[in-house]
Protein backbone atom coordinates (compact mmCIF):
# COMPACT_ATOMS: atom_id res chain seq x y z
CA UNK A 1 0.00 0.00 0.00
CA UNK A 2 3.24 2.45 1.09
CA UNK A 3 5.90 2.45 -1.66
CA UNK A 4 9.46 3.91 -0.65
CA UNK A 5 8.66 7.34 -1.77
CA UNK A 6 5.46 7.26 0.98
CA UNK A 7 7.98 5.86 3.45
CA UNK A 8 10.22 8.67 3.11
CA UNK A 9 7.74 11.60 2.99
CA UNK A 10 6.51 10.08 6.46
CA UNK A 11 9.77 9.89 7.97
CA UNK A 12 10.74 13.62 6.88
CA UNK A 13 7.61 14.50 8.36
CA UNK A 14 7.77 12.42 11.74
CA UNK A 15 8.52 15.87 13.56
CA UNK A 16 5.52 18.15 11.80
CA UNK A 17 5.13 20.32 8.78
CA UNK A 18 7.88 22.56 8.37
CA UNK A 19 7.12 26.23 9.63
CA UNK A 20 8.19 27.82 6.68
CA UNK A 21 6.23 29.84 4.07
CA UNK A 22 6.27 26.64 1.87
CA UNK A 23 6.51 23.84 3.76
CA UNK A 24 5.67 21.18 0.99
CA UNK A 25 8.12 22.83 -0.89
CA UNK A 26 10.82 22.17 2.22
CA UNK A 27 9.70 18.75 2.04
CA UNK A 28 10.37 18.08 -1.45
CA UNK A 29 14.00 19.89 -1.27
CA UNK A 30 15.21 17.64 1.75
CA UNK A 31 13.86 14.65 -0.62
CA UNK A 32 14.73 15.51 -4.22
CA UNK A 33 10.89 15.33 -5.30
CA UNK A 34 9.03 18.13 -6.65
CA UNK A 35 6.45 20.01 -4.21
CA UNK A 36 3.64 18.85 -6.46
CA UNK A 37 4.86 15.02 -5.84
CA UNK A 38 4.87 15.29 -1.85
CA UNK A 39 1.18 17.34 -2.29
CA UNK A 40 0.07 14.59 -4.79
CA UNK A 41 1.13 11.36 -2.17
CA UNK A 42 0.07 13.59 0.68
CA UNK A 43 -3.59 13.60 -0.78
CA UNK A 44 -3.87 10.38 -1.72
CA UNK A 45 -2.71 9.27 1.78
CA UNK A 46 -5.29 11.33 3.14
CA UNK A 47 -7.65 9.68 0.73
CA UNK A 48 -6.94 6.05 1.56
CA UNK A 49 -6.92 6.76 5.76
CA UNK A 50 -3.52 6.26 6.25
CA UNK A 51 -3.40 10.04 7.13
CA UNK A 52 -6.46 10.63 9.26
CA UNK A 53 -5.79 14.42 8.95
CA UNK A 54 -3.52 17.42 9.02
CA UNK A 55 -3.48 19.28 11.05
CA UNK A 56 -2.74 20.45 15.41
CA UNK A 57 -2.98 18.26 18.23
CA UNK A 58 -3.30 20.37 21.61
CA UNK A 59 -2.83 19.06 24.78
CA UNK A 60 -5.93 18.66 26.77
CA UNK A 61 -4.59 19.57 29.98
CA UNK A 62 -3.12 22.74 28.69
CA UNK A 63 -6.79 23.64 27.14
CA UNK A 64 -8.49 23.20 30.41
CA UNK A 65 -9.49 20.09 29.80
CA UNK A 66 -8.74 17.91 33.26
CA UNK A 67 -11.73 15.32 33.43
CA UNK A 68 -10.50 12.84 30.29
CA UNK A 69 -12.37 9.85 31.31
CA UNK A 70 -12.84 6.14 29.87
CA UNK A 71 -16.62 5.89 30.01
CA UNK A 72 -17.04 1.87 29.65
CA UNK A 73 -20.60 0.43 28.39
CA UNK A 74 -22.02 -3.14 28.92
CA UNK A 75 -24.27 -3.51 25.75
CA UNK A 76 -25.72 -6.16 23.62
CA UNK A 77 -22.91 -7.58 21.13
CA UNK A 78 -25.21 -6.94 18.12
CA UNK A 79 -26.08 -3.34 19.13
CA UNK A 80 -22.66 -2.37 19.33
CA UNK A 81 -22.09 -1.29 16.15
CA UNK A 82 -25.57 1.13 15.82
CA UNK A 83 -24.98 2.54 19.37
CA UNK A 84 -21.15 3.23 18.99
CA UNK A 85 -22.04 4.97 15.56
CA UNK A 86 -24.36 7.33 17.68
CA UNK A 87 -22.39 7.51 20.79
CA UNK A 88 -19.47 8.31 18.76
CA UNK A 89 -21.26 11.37 17.06
CA UNK A 90 -21.77 13.19 20.15
CA UNK A 91 -19.40 15.77 20.07
CA UNK A 92 -17.76 15.67 23.36
CA UNK A 93 -16.95 11.85 22.71
CA UNK A 94 -13.56 11.85 20.80
CA UNK A 95 -12.63 7.68 20.42
CA UNK A 96 -15.37 5.47 20.20
CA UNK A 97 -14.33 1.55 19.91
CA UNK A 98 -15.96 -1.74 20.42
CA UNK A 99 -13.48 -3.86 22.23
CA UNK A 100 -13.57 -7.56 23.81
CA UNK A 101 -15.89 -8.18 27.46
CA UNK A 102 -13.30 -9.88 29.58
CA UNK A 103 -16.17 -11.78 32.09
CA UNK A 104 -17.12 -11.90 35.29
CA UNK A 105 -14.51 -9.47 36.03
CA UNK A 106 -15.01 -6.51 33.09
CA UNK A 107 -18.61 -6.72 31.50
CA UNK A 108 -18.22 -3.30 29.04
CA UNK A 109 -17.68 -4.22 25.56
CA UNK A 110 -17.96 -0.10 24.53
CA UNK A 111 -15.53 2.48 25.30
CA UNK A 112 -16.03 6.18 24.64
CA UNK A 113 -13.18 8.65 25.85
CA UNK A 114 -15.01 12.35 26.73
CA UNK A 115 -13.34 15.18 28.08
CA UNK A 116 -14.63 18.25 30.27
CA UNK A 117 -13.11 21.18 32.37
CA UNK A 118 -14.92 20.52 34.98
CA UNK A 119 -16.98 17.41 37.08
CA UNK A 120 -20.26 18.83 36.76
CA UNK A 121 -19.54 18.72 32.16
CA UNK A 122 -18.27 15.49 32.90
CA UNK A 123 -20.91 14.23 34.64
CA UNK A 124 -23.33 15.77 32.40
CA UNK A 125 -22.21 14.25 29.06
CA UNK A 126 -21.73 10.71 30.77
CA UNK A 127 -25.61 10.91 31.53
CA UNK A 128 -26.43 12.02 27.78
CA UNK A 129 -24.45 8.60 26.60
CA UNK A 130 -26.28 6.53 29.18
CA UNK A 131 -29.45 8.42 27.71
CA UNK A 132 -28.57 7.69 24.08
CA UNK A 133 -28.24 3.70 24.95
CA UNK A 134 -31.64 3.52 26.86
CA UNK A 135 -32.84 0.05 28.04
CA UNK A 136 -28.93 -1.09 25.81
CA UNK A 137 -27.20 0.10 29.08
CA UNK A 138 -26.67 -2.92 31.32
CA UNK A 139 -24.01 -0.92 33.25
CA UNK A 140 -21.02 0.98 32.95
CA UNK A 141 -18.25 2.76 34.94
CA UNK A 142 -16.01 5.74 34.05
CA UNK A 143 -12.15 5.24 34.73
CA UNK A 144 -10.14 8.36 35.15
CA UNK A 145 -6.30 8.41 34.91
CA UNK A 146 -4.55 9.49 38.18
CA UNK A 147 -1.15 9.58 36.84
CA UNK A 148 0.79 8.81 34.05
CA UNK A 149 3.27 6.00 34.20
CA UNK A 150 4.45 6.42 30.54
CA UNK A 151 4.01 8.60 27.39
CA UNK A 152 6.36 8.07 24.55
CA UNK A 153 6.31 8.12 21.03
CA UNK A 154 6.26 4.81 19.48
CA UNK A 155 9.57 3.05 19.01
CA UNK A 156 9.50 2.78 15.37
CA UNK A 157 10.56 6.19 14.05
CA UNK A 158 7.47 5.79 11.59
CA UNK A 159 5.12 5.25 13.83
CA UNK A 160 6.10 8.46 16.29
CA UNK A 161 3.87 10.24 13.71
CA UNK A 162 0.75 8.59 14.05
CA UNK A 163 -1.88 10.08 14.98
CA UNK A 164 -2.30 10.74 18.80
CA UNK A 165 -5.55 10.14 19.01
CA UNK A 166 -4.91 6.54 18.53
CA UNK A 167 -2.32 6.34 21.29
CA UNK A 168 -4.70 8.80 23.31
CA UNK A 169 -7.47 6.11 23.95
CA UNK A 170 -5.86 4.97 27.16
CA UNK A 171 -5.28 9.00 28.47
CA UNK B 1 -3.17 31.92 24.82
CA UNK B 2 -5.82 34.88 23.77
CA UNK B 3 -8.22 34.76 21.36
CA UNK B 4 -6.12 34.36 17.67
CA UNK B 5 -4.85 31.62 19.32
CA UNK B 6 -7.66 29.86 20.18
CA UNK B 7 -9.09 30.58 16.98
CA UNK B 8 -5.76 29.05 15.55
CA UNK B 9 -6.11 25.48 17.27
CA UNK B 10 -9.81 25.55 16.90
CA UNK B 11 -9.34 26.44 12.57
CA UNK B 12 -6.26 24.04 12.39
CA UNK B 13 -7.96 21.12 14.11
CA UNK B 14 -10.11 20.88 10.98
CA UNK B 15 -7.15 20.13 8.79
CA UNK B 16 -4.51 22.07 7.11
CA UNK B 17 -4.63 22.62 3.22
CA UNK B 18 -2.33 21.11 0.58
CA UNK B 19 -1.22 23.70 -1.80
CA UNK B 20 2.13 25.79 -2.23
CA UNK B 21 1.46 28.81 0.39
CA UNK B 22 -0.91 26.67 2.85
CA UNK B 23 -0.02 29.22 5.82
CA UNK B 24 -0.83 32.56 3.80
CA UNK B 25 -3.95 30.71 3.22
CA UNK B 26 -4.93 30.47 6.15
CA UNK B 27 -3.56 33.40 7.88
CA UNK B 28 -5.88 35.05 4.76
CA UNK B 29 -9.17 32.97 6.85
CA UNK B 30 -7.71 34.36 10.25
CA UNK B 31 -6.97 38.03 9.43
CA UNK B 32 -3.22 37.37 10.44
CA UNK B 33 -0.17 37.46 8.16
CA UNK B 34 1.68 34.25 7.08
CA UNK B 35 4.27 34.94 9.92
CA UNK B 36 2.47 36.10 11.83
CA UNK B 37 0.86 32.62 11.83
CA UNK B 38 4.02 31.01 11.65
CA UNK B 39 4.97 32.41 14.86
CA UNK B 40 2.28 31.46 16.75
CA UNK B 41 2.08 27.94 15.79
CA UNK B 42 6.01 27.92 16.91
CA UNK B 43 4.75 29.43 20.15
CA UNK B 44 1.89 27.33 20.78
CA UNK B 45 4.35 23.80 19.70
CA UNK B 46 7.36 25.16 21.58
CA UNK B 47 5.01 25.93 25.02
CA UNK B 48 3.69 22.93 24.64
CA UNK B 49 0.18 23.97 24.43
CA UNK B 50 0.02 21.97 20.74
CA UNK B 51 1.60 18.35 20.84
CA UNK B 52 1.66 18.30 17.08
CA UNK B 53 1.33 20.06 13.82
CA UNK B 54 1.56 17.74 10.87
CA UNK B 55 0.03 15.05 8.92
CA UNK B 56 -1.70 12.43 12.19
CA UNK B 57 -0.96 8.87 10.66
CA UNK B 58 -2.89 5.59 10.83
CA UNK B 59 -0.78 3.70 12.62
CA UNK B 60 -2.29 -0.16 11.66
CA UNK B 61 -2.88 1.48 8.06
CA UNK B 62 0.86 1.67 7.93
CA UNK B 63 1.27 -2.11 9.10
CA UNK B 64 2.06 -1.58 12.89
CA UNK B 65 -0.50 -3.20 15.53
CA UNK B 66 -1.80 -1.72 18.38
CA UNK B 67 -3.78 -3.15 21.64
CA UNK B 68 -4.92 -1.73 25.01
CA UNK B 69 -4.30 -4.02 27.90
CA UNK B 70 -4.85 -3.71 31.60
CA UNK B 71 -4.14 -5.30 34.76
CA UNK B 72 -4.99 -5.67 38.56
CA UNK B 73 -1.76 -4.74 40.27
CA UNK B 74 -1.89 -5.38 44.55
CA UNK B 75 -0.95 -2.16 45.96
CA UNK B 76 2.19 -3.11 47.42
CA UNK B 77 3.56 -3.70 44.42
CA UNK B 78 2.85 -1.17 42.28
CA UNK B 79 5.82 0.65 41.36
CA UNK B 80 7.66 -2.75 40.63
CA UNK B 81 4.85 -3.87 37.80
CA UNK B 82 4.87 0.01 36.65
CA UNK B 83 8.90 -0.61 36.36
CA UNK B 84 8.76 -4.30 34.57
CA UNK B 85 5.68 -2.54 32.08
CA UNK B 86 7.46 0.22 31.17
CA UNK B 87 10.92 -1.63 30.62
CA UNK B 88 9.29 -2.66 27.30
CA UNK B 89 9.58 -0.54 24.41
CA UNK B 90 6.62 -1.64 23.14
CA UNK B 91 4.68 0.43 26.21
CA UNK B 92 3.98 3.42 24.27
CA UNK B 93 1.76 4.95 26.92
CA UNK B 94 1.53 3.94 30.44
CA UNK B 95 -1.36 5.16 32.62
CA UNK B 96 -2.44 4.50 36.77
CA UNK B 97 -6.22 4.02 36.71
CA UNK B 98 -9.32 4.84 39.68
CA UNK B 99 -10.44 1.18 39.30
CA UNK B 100 -9.54 -2.74 40.50
CA UNK B 101 -7.86 -3.46 37.02
CA UNK B 102 -5.16 -0.23 37.83
CA UNK B 103 -2.89 -0.16 35.38
CA UNK B 104 -3.61 0.60 31.65
CA UNK B 105 -1.08 0.43 28.86
CA UNK B 106 -0.75 0.82 24.91
CA UNK B 107 1.30 -1.55 23.13
CA UNK B 108 2.37 -0.52 19.63
CA UNK B 109 4.14 -3.05 17.81
CA UNK B 110 5.32 -3.47 14.16
CA UNK B 111 3.27 -6.34 14.15
CA UNK B 112 0.09 -8.52 15.62
CA UNK B 113 2.14 -10.93 16.44
CA UNK B 114 4.74 -9.03 18.80
CA UNK B 115 1.92 -7.71 20.58
CA UNK B 116 0.88 -11.88 21.78
CA UNK B 117 4.75 -12.04 22.49
CA UNK B 118 4.65 -8.76 24.67
CA UNK B 119 1.89 -9.64 26.14
CA UNK B 120 3.08 -13.14 27.30
CA UNK B 121 6.45 -11.68 28.18
CA UNK B 122 4.66 -8.96 30.41
CA UNK B 123 2.55 -11.98 32.35
CA UNK B 124 5.16 -14.15 32.56
CA UNK B 125 7.29 -10.82 34.34
CA UNK B 126 5.08 -9.71 36.16
CA UNK B 127 2.98 -13.05 37.69
CA UNK B 128 -0.51 -11.10 36.59
CA UNK B 129 -3.10 -11.78 33.98
CA UNK B 130 -3.09 -9.23 31.49
CA UNK B 131 -6.57 -7.94 30.33
CA UNK B 132 -6.40 -7.50 26.24
CA UNK B 133 -8.35 -5.33 24.71
CA UNK B 134 -7.96 -4.92 21.44
CA UNK B 135 -10.56 -2.89 19.49
CA UNK B 136 -12.79 -4.83 17.77
CA UNK B 137 -13.92 -1.78 15.35
CA UNK B 138 -13.71 1.74 15.43
CA UNK B 139 -16.59 4.23 15.10
CA UNK B 140 -14.71 7.44 15.46
CA UNK B 141 -11.66 8.94 16.12
CA UNK B 142 -11.37 12.48 16.35
CA UNK B 143 -9.95 14.36 18.52
CA UNK B 144 -11.39 17.76 18.66
CA UNK B 145 -11.43 20.13 21.50
CA UNK B 146 -12.85 23.90 21.55
CA UNK B 147 -9.84 25.84 22.77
Amino acid sequence: MLDSTDRKIIQATQAGLPLTPEPYQAIAEQLGLTAGDIMKRLLAMQDKGIIRRIGVVPNHYKLGYRFNGMTVWDIPDEATDELGQKVGQLDFVSHCYHRPRHLPEWPYNLFAMVHAKNREDVDNQIRQIAELLGGFNHGCDVLYSTRILKKTGFRSSEKSACDQSVIDQAT
Amino acid sequence: MDEVDRNIINTLQNGFPVCAAPYHQVAGQLGLTELELIARLKALLDNGTLTRFGPLYNAEQMGGALTLAAVKTPADRFDEVTKIINSFPEVAHNYARDHALNMWFVLATETPRQILQTLAAIEQQTGLTVYNMPKIKEYFVNLKLEA
